[in-house]
């Protein structure tokens, strides 16, 4: 019988070759023909994983670190290594109670899943850390303290300039042509420095390839670490900033509304800007971030509103230096032209109050500026703009004028290197028109000749004018960086390029600083003399109005005060701004006399100690404000903080 | 013969050997390979068998214990015993739907001292001395349809009660016998009838039914219009082609739907959906296709041995058991797995080689019984590993971590050279 069927045998060899051959035609398809499967594999099992590099430090001109990194702790947790632990006790240490415990491990697991590690608290206090750190052995493996990079600020200064980082927002996210690079989670510079050199400070993110299993589990480098790129540290930022002239000038600044802002003239570089009343920075890093940003934000005194670049002002008095520069240069006056002033201009139907009545006080430009004369001003206001040469002010003066405004930097941003910088006014021919339907004339706009009326200027206009005063006409764009260790960037290239103000002769410029230097030597701002410097200054005390309860009403004046020194050889140019509180030699000049003291003799002479007690005790805040603030509870709690730290 | 006299190993077909230890060598690594992490202590884990590859050493040894136990008896105890082993065997089965244990659905596992086990592996070889015997007897006439139905029964039955133990896929395997069967005499149209069988199942779950029976009205309507001539010659033969036309239509419109919905369960339903590339939920899909990405990923030459990123990090389920094939397929490629499967293709003719050289029956079945088993195990295993096959839970031979199958396959393959080694006996 076997022998009828021994050819069956060969059958039997087809179908088992017939079925390995099925195989390896399958196989030669999955492995050799079809290409997705090498992809598949890499995505299943090679987790990409960012490297955050440490982000850049900021030093001041002294090389201070005044903006750098510190480490605070994460308590992550692993839901399904959580076993036989003392939870009242881990609930204790972190002042939770077992409800919220629960809620959070069930948060976790929903989140990230049962044995991936979830941030169970974020960035702990220092003293809860400690406390941890301790009994840590009593909560592990289930539990893990992970360090987390933060910023921090130790002089506790210069918040709205510094800036601050925050986490990517969905919004930004969204916008792949600006933060493309960026993942859900990142933080980036928000405000400031921070926003504005965010591309040098962050660094280059570095890549690292792990090999992970099928719960997402990292298992070890991936072809080990060849393909993985190291993070590169974020770039150091220099400042011009001083940050003790800094720090004395909030300090001035407290209780008041306003701001300070001085530059030094030969380079543009910011030495200090202070916008009041000011917030300690270190209250937007760590745990508190979003909690305390919401009460800054909040808050009556409106600290996060950077009033040295954000905010405008009428520039009052302060600006008749350079409406005598616009009348030298239009040849409409000389520095010996004199206005018989009375105590009032009667030029236009409503006469314009001086404060002087004695003859002979605005007999020449010098002395109209250091006793302010207001009818002189206004004068020249006047013959400026109607100028035969230029056909009438509607025809080209008052466009001339304007002009003038602009290469003085007003009226237009002038490209500082932190965001939000605002444009101010200055009107022109256009906007009289607009505003008067073509039915206007000099007299419309003579305000403007003692800066009141719709000029609107930014401190930082205000300062920038200092510059070119006391640089004679060229300026440079004010900024805060001086320099970007090993810098490939072209970011600080528009700071190098020196600005050639209106072409305004220079015997024009010597007139306009001489009346300035009488202004502190003999004149409205005698207060702001400082021991064997000459000190070019003005005053101003500006008019401005508010809307209360719906109507316009008159507001106390805001005081003024702008100057350069040494008058010869200037190094710091200056402008301040007190809101609400009355003369501009009372409240402002004070303020840029001592901040220029510390700067140019690096400490306040003991005799000047009680002008600047006396400074810092005022207030001129609202007081109906003042109650309603939490700012000085907030900034006392960041001091508490920083010192338990350390 | 005298054995004592002779040499202790005389008569054994080394080449078998040889191929057995090289499957079972290749087994414990890829084993190994899908459980090895980085750091494991090694010789520890040896030495402790707490994990899969120690513990599969463990059962090699106990695996040679057998061999050696084997080959020391004498051949005529499997003839005199084969009965006996089926009837107990059959015990066994049904002692396990009573007081067995379920493991991951099946009910098919005993629980003796700490050690599972599954009688179902171990019928295979008691069914297959049994058949071997039943052919074998000199009473037994295959060519007449009364010895071919009892044959078909003693290779049915276990299956009928693995079935009930919810593992249709070790039941699937006794069907491996018709193929031993076929070697006998079963006429070959049997095959046929089968191969088409399995296509009309295929076209049934492929092809809408109203679409099918409407092919098969076109089809039998030309079949009779072509052969008008011999059906006016033989009228019977009209009543074939109608008799056929009717079957087929019954199974595609009532059998088909019926089964898939009455007989089998929903996950095997499902099983043989996503094979067909009909399912595309990605819980039922997730096995075969984790197992092919694992495969496709390896390339011409494979990642490596112990590189292998998807079966080493757990991505494949059942990896050392089920799945084995794709650390194989992963780490070694398409060159690597051409190797292996040369391994089994040899291992299956030298036993085909063997089974044809014999004088008994007895052997020569048994052979053919063994080659059947290993073929459909490694058919259907590497089938389902690469999408050609629904995911039936069978195990690689000798390659696949488990002490049953290891064990099992061990024990059939050296009864079959114990017999080989006698093979100038009759035995009956």
């Amino acid at each position: 019988m076997s022998v009828f069927n021994q050819p069956r045998k060969r059958v039997i060899q087809l179908i088992i070759l017939g079925m390995v051959t099925l195989i390896i035609s399958r196989l030669f398809f999955l492995q050799i023909v079809e290409k997705k499967y090498a992809k598949l594999a890499d995505a299943n099992a090679v987790l990409r994983k960012v490297v955050y590099p440490s982000r850049g430090i900021i030093y001041d001109r002294q090389n201070r670190s005044i903006l750098g990194n510190d480490v605070l702790y994460d308590l992550v947790v692993t839901p399904a290594s959580v076993k036989n632990i003392d939870t009242a006790y881990l609930c204790n240490i972190l002042k939770i109670d077992k409800e919220e415990f629960r809620k959070r491990i069930i948060n976790s697991i929903v989140k990230n899943g049962r044995v991936r590690q979830s941030v169970f608290a974020p960035l702990l206090a220092p003293e809860v850390f400690g406390q941890l750190q301790e009994s840590m052995y009593l909560f592990s493996p289930g539990f893990e303290l992970v360090p987390r990079q933060i910023r921090s600020y130790p002089y506790s200064a210069a918040a709205n300039i510094l800036g601050y980082i925050a986490e990517i927002s969905p919004a930004m996210l969204k916008d792949t042509a600006n933060y493309g690079s960026y993942n859900s989670g990142d933080y980036l510079g928000f405000t400031g420095l921070e926003k504005t050199y965010e591309s040098v400070l962050m660094g280059q993110r570095g890549i690292q390839y792990l090999v992970k299993d099928n719960l997402n589990r990292p298992q070890g480098a991936y072809e080990n670490g060849e393909f993985d790129s190291a993070a590169v540290a974020g770039k150091n930022l220099r400042l011009s900033l001083d940050i003790e002239l800094q720090q004395l000038g909030e300090q001035m600044m407290k209780g008041k509304s306003g701001s300070i802002v001085a530059i030094d003239p030969k380079t543009g570089g910011i030495l200090a800007m202070v916008s009041g009343p000011s917030f300690d920075p270190n209250l937007l890093t760590g745990s508190n971030r979003s909690a305390n940003f919401s009460k800054l934000y909040t808050d009556t005194t409106k600290p996060l509103f950077n009033r040295a670049i954000q905010a405008t002002y009428p520039p009052g008095s302060t600006f008749k230096p350079m409406i005598a520069l616009v009348g030298l240069d239009e040849g409409v006056i000389t520095p010996s032209f004199g206005y018989p002033c009375r105590g009032a201009y009667y030029g236009c139907s409503r006469p314009i109050k001086c404060e002087h009545h004695d003859p002979g006080h605005a007999a020449n430009l010098r002395l109209a500026l250091s006793h302010s004369c207001n009818a002189y001003f206004s004068h020249v206001y006047r013959l400026s703009v109607d100028a035969a040469k230029f056909g009438g002010i509607k025809e080209g003066g008052m466009q001339k004028w304007a002009d003038y405004m602009n290469t003085f930097g007003f009226g237009h941003k002038i490209g500082v290197d932190i965001p939000s910088e605002g444009r101010g006014l200055v009107p022109d021919k256009k906007y009289y028109d607009a505003r008067y339907k073509g039915s206007w004339n000099s007299c419309t706009s003579v305000f403007l000749g003692i800066g009141q009326g719709e000029l609107l200027l930014t401190p930082l206009q205000m300062a920038n004018a200092m510059c070119i005063v006391a640089n004679r006409g060229s300026y440079y764009i004010p900024h805060f960086v001086a320099s970007i260790d090993n810098d490939d960037t072209h970011l600080l290239d528009k700071y190098k390029k020196k600005h050639e103000g209106a072409h305004i002769s220079d015997s024009a410029y010597s007139a306009v600083i001489h009346g300035m230097t009488d202004v502190v030597e003999s004149g409205t701002g005698r207060i702001a003399q400082i021991e064997g410097i000459t000190i070019g200054g003005k005053t101003g005390t500006a008019e401005n109005y508010g809307i209360v309860n719906g109507v316009r009403t008159k507001l106390k004046n805001h005081a003024l005060f702008v100057a350069f020194a040494p008058a010869e050889n200037p190094r710091i140019a200056i402008a301040v701004v007190v809101e609400n509180s009355g003369f501009g030699a009372t409240y402002a000049a004070p303020i840029a006399s001592l901040m220029m003291e510390k700067y140019l003799k690096d400490s306040i002479s003991t005799k000047r100690q009680p002008l600047l007690k006396k400074v810092m005790e005022t207030v001129t805040l609202d007081q109906s404000l003042l109650a309603k603030s939490h700012l000085d509870s907030l900034n006392n709690n960041a001091i508490m903080l920083k010192k338990k730290k350390s | 013969m005298n054995r004592s006299q002779a040499k202790l190993t005389q008569g054994i077909d080394w080449p078998i050997v040889g191929l057995y230890l090289a499957l079972v060598i290749i087994g414990i690594m890829s084993i190994f390979a899908a459980e090895y992490r980085g750091d494991d202590n090694v010789w520890y884990d040896i030495i402790h068998p707490n994990k899969n590859y120690s513990r599969q050493l463990v059962w090699f040894g106990v695996s040679l214990v057998l061999a050696a136990v084997i080959w020391l008896t004498d051949s005529k105890f499997f003839t005199a015993t084969a009965n006996l082993m089926y009837a107990g065997g059959l015990l066994l089965l049904l002692l396990v739907l009573g007081i067995g244990k379920d493991v991951k659905g099946s009910h098919s596992w005993l629980v003796i001292g700490g050690f599972q086990f599954q009688p179902a592996e171990l019928t295979k070889l008691c069914t297959n001395l049994a058949l071997a015997k039943y052919i074998s007897s000199q009473e037994t006439d295959f060519t007449k349809l009364r010895s071919r139905l009892i044959a078909a029964a003693i290779a049915l039955i276990p299956a009928g009660i693995i079935i009930l133990q919810d593992e249709t896929g070790l039941a699937l395997v006794y069907f491996s016998f018709f193929l031993v069967m076929y070697r006998e005499g079963l006429p070959g149209v049997l095959l046929v009838i089968a191969f088409s069988g399995i296509v009309l199942v295929l076209s049934a779950l492929l092809v809408d039914r109203t679409v099918l029976f409407s092919i098969f009205t076109v089809v039998t309507a030309l079949v009779i219009y072509f052969s008008r001539r011999e059906i006016k010659r033989k009228r019977s033969r009209l009543a074939i082609i109608l008799g056929v036309y009717a079957f087929c239509g019954l199974f595609v419109m009532f059998v088909v739907p019926f089964a898939f919905t009455k007989v089998l369960k929903d996950y095997q339903v499902r099983r043989i959906e996503v094979m067909l590339g009909r399912e595309n939920d990605p819980k039922a899909t997730y096995n075969t296709r984790q197992s092919m990405i694992a495969i496709g990923s390896g390339g011409f030459w494979g990642k490596g041995y112990l590189k292998g990123t998807q079966t080493r990090y757990d991505f494949v389920p059942e990896q050392s058991t089920d799945f084995i094939f794709c650390t194989i397929g992963e780490d070694f490629g398409f060159f690597g797995s051409i190797i292996f499967l040369a391994i089994y293709v040899a291992l299956l003719f030298r036993i085909i080689f063997v089974a044809e050289r014999q004088r008994s029956t007895f052997t020569r079945v048994y052979a053919y019984g063994v080659a059947g088993i290993i073929f459909f195990h490694l058919a259907i295993n590497v089938a389902m590993t690469i999408g050609l096959a629904p995911v039936i839970g069978i195990p690689l031979p000798l390659v696949s971590y488990g002490g049953s199958s290891l064990m099992t396959f061990t024990m059939l393959i050296f009864i079959l050279l114990r017999l080989d080694a006698d093979r100038q006996m009759v035995l009956r």
